[in-house]
């Protein structure tokens, strides 16, 4: 009797930027291996990371992999060997609950999905009145994880107590913010966890259809996401959902490069086929939403954390977390670091465990010097801050934000002058126009930092000035929050800002 | 603004290709990424067909397509490579490797070298955050981009 020999190579596109389809390409013939392509378990690090299973034993980690490893590592002798994957420090500190399947099973395969508790909390669901799931999703204590952290059950409920003769769920997966991949990565990895959690919401708002706006910059993404649902509709999860005559369909709709259409109203404008402009609010957009109807719009990270909230119960994930900051969150760690990659843990972790303990430091081995927390809106935070734990009001009382929990850090050869400058450029090229102060004002940061750069000290106020003028006036948060890097970096790095100065002098 | 006549062809295109996501709710990115698909761009003179085809005006087909980082007015070189700007690239020094593909081509952003080979545009994330700087070539992504590796693949685009 011959045991099956499992090797999985990942498809994520981080697995794959760094060369996982050579080493998939060597073992893609070979007739005495079973090749699955999973998703990522997010030590990012170590991609290509290779893991091989005997039959139903453990699996084990070799990375990072390239082709030429491949033949040692079938034979037993390979150096890059780290024993078994969930041994491994990185996988035993987390919690994985919205990740639990992610780089675990073969992302296409609904099979695996259920194996591995897919459709629990769906079946469940299905067991209960609508009132009832959104009372649930309440009681987990489950905030909007696109960065807002809106509560998402409250936002269930006001779309589902509106009368209407179609209601949508959108899923918001244009997640453009640097530092940020977790929303690829489930897609990449577990996507029908993203579609039961929409067909979730759908039976608890009264939804019927629903849309993926998914950003262009993630083919890889794109391609798993459409053929998931795919395989979803010719098995029966979506159309007649498990035959239970209730109904839900869904699309996955592709973005066109615009970061502002992250921002839900101009995400909704831009799936309308408009530009991508903002919308005020009022109206919600759980009242007047897509085509005028009501309307949940959801990060991929709150629908896909849905269905083990419903799989294990409210309390179960409410019991994990900090404060008003329930469950677990999947940190982002980037840029800057010995090991990168998606760390999924319950929130309060400080700062400095995050990028000292769990990162490493930095990858080039200089102190770290900055810590931009929550994507490029997001405050940079100096070592001195390190203490603040992980969470949306404990990082608001820091001039920060969460966000989407990106974690990029920087080391001290960072100019934080032409960081803050930056900012102000990113919010120039990305503004949607609307509304001037984020229009006219982000250029005219660019010009106010290049004054200050050539060493002109007076218009450092200007600066500041016009940071309160965008904060207050902007109509979303790209001209509204651009404030937070560029004066967190003036605030905390005054020296960057009058190096300049100096030289001039 | 003068309304360039399209050709037989590019309507009768242009027009099926309108005619597959008419039943659509929002057909109108769908429909831009199709075209751009068929034609490398989007032509000026498949926005007349698209108007008609959703019974919208031209100038509001013409809004979308601009509003848009994505849609071309023209073809791109015959390679795209896009290089990530965003924070956690900058980190892990894309700004340095931006100016060396700057100068290895000759061209700033947006700009397609003179033999068409490659067009070099910036990209504000590719979800690569943790292995940068990042790099999307014709479509493939690219990690831990460094000097060398940007050689290589400059090389092989025939730049």
């Amino acid at each position: 009797m011959t045991v099956t020999r499992t090797i999985y190579v990942p498809r994520d596109a981080a697995a794959r930027a760094l060369g996982a389809d050579a080493v998939a390409a060597v073992l893609a013939g070979n007739p005495d291996v079973k090749l699955v392509r999973n998703g990522s378990r997010g030590m990012i690090w170590l991609e290509p990371l290779v893991e091989v299973q005997e039959g139903d034993g453990p699996r084990m980690a070799y990375g990072p992999a390239t082709a030429a490893d491949i033949p040692a590592i079938l034979d037993g002798t390979s150096d890059k060997a780290l024993g078994p994957t969930e041994d491994l420090p990185w996988m035993k500190r987390q919690t994985r609950l919205t990740f639990q399947r992610v780089g675990v099973i073969d992302p296409l395969c609904l099979r695996d999905y259920e194996a591995h508790g897919g459709l629990v909390g769906l079946r469940r669901a299905l067991e209960m009145t609508g009132a009832e799931i959104v009372t649930e999703v309440t009681d987990s204590g489950l905030r909007g994880r696109g960065g807002a952290g809106f509560p998402t059950g409250i936002k269930w409920n006001t779309v589902a107590g509106a009368e209407a003769t179609q209601k949508y769920i959108v899923c918001n997966a244009d997640e453009g913010d640097s530092g940020t991949f977790a929303d690829r990565m489930l897609m990449e990895g577990d996507p029908f966890t993203l579609i039961e959690g929409m067909i979730i919401a759908g039976l608890a708002v009264g939804a019927t259809r629903g849309y993926v706006y998914l950003r262009s910059e993630y083919p890889d993404a794109i391609e798993v996401m459409q053929e998931a649902v795919e395989i979803a509709r010719t098995s029966g999860l979506l159309g007649d959902v498990l035959g239970s005559g209730r109904a839900f369909d869904m699309e996955i709709r592709i973005g066109a490069g615009a970061y502002v259409c992250g921002e839900e109203t101009s995400l909704l404008n831009s799936l309308e086929g408009k530009r991508g402009v903002v919308r005020a609010k009022p109206p919600l957009p759980a009242l007047e939403g897509f085509l005028g109807k009501p309307t949940v719009v959801n990060n991929v990270i709150s629908l896909a954390t849905v269905p083990v909230i419903l799989e294990k119960g409210a309390a179960y994930y409410r019991d994990f977390g900090l404060g008003r900051s329930r469950g677990t969150i999947p940190l982002q760690i980037a840029g800057n670091v010995r090991q990168g990659g998606l760390f999924e843990t319950a929130f309060g972790l400080t700062l400095g465990e995050i990028v000292e303990d769990i990162a490493g430091g930095t990858a080039t081995g200089r102190p770290v010097k900055a810590v931009q927390v929550g994507g490029p809106l997001g405050a940079y935070f100096p070592m001195s801050k390190f203490d603040t734990p992980f969470g949306y009001e404990e990082f608001d009382g820091q001039g920060g934000l969460i966000g989407h929990a990106g974690v990029v850090v920087f080391d001290e050869t960072a100019d934080m002058l032409g960081m803050a400058r930056f900012a102000m450029e990113f919010c120039a090229v990305e503004s949607c126009g609307k509304c001037t102060p984020c229009r006219i004002g982000a250029v005219r940061g660019v010009e106010t930092i290049d004054r200050i750069g050539r060493g002109d000290a007076a218009a450092i106020p200007l600066l500041t000035d016009l940071c309160e003028t965008m904060k207050d006036g902007s109509l979303c948060a790209l001209g509204g929050f651009t404030p937070f890097p560029v004066m967190s970096a003036l605030t905390h790095f005054p020296d960057d800002f009058a190096k300049a100065k100096e030289a001039a002098e | 603004m003068h309304s360039a006549q399209a050709p037989a062809d590019l309507t009768a295109q242009v027009s099926a290709i309108c005619a597959a996501h008419l039943g659509r709710e929002g057909p109108m990115l769908p429909i831009l990424h199709d075209v751009q698909h068929a034609f490398g761009h989007v032509p000026e003179a498949a926005l007349p067909v698209i108007a008609s085809a959703l019974n919208v005006t031209t100038a509001e087909v013409h809004g979308v397509v601009s509003f848009y980082h994505d849609f071309r007015d023209a073809p791109a070189g015959r390679h795209v490579v896009k290089i990530c700007r965003a924070e956690a690239c900058q980190a892990m020094g894309a700004n340095d490797l931006a100016d060396a593909a700057k100068a290895r081509l000759g061209v700033d952003w947006h700009g397609t070298t003179a033999d068409g080979a490659v067009t070099l545009e910036p990209v504000y994330c590719l979800g690569l955050c943790a292995c940068g700087p990042a790099a999307l070539v014709d479509g493939v992504v690219v990690g831990r981009v460094d000097k060398a590796r940007l050689d290589a693949i400059l090389e092989e685009a025939g730049a």
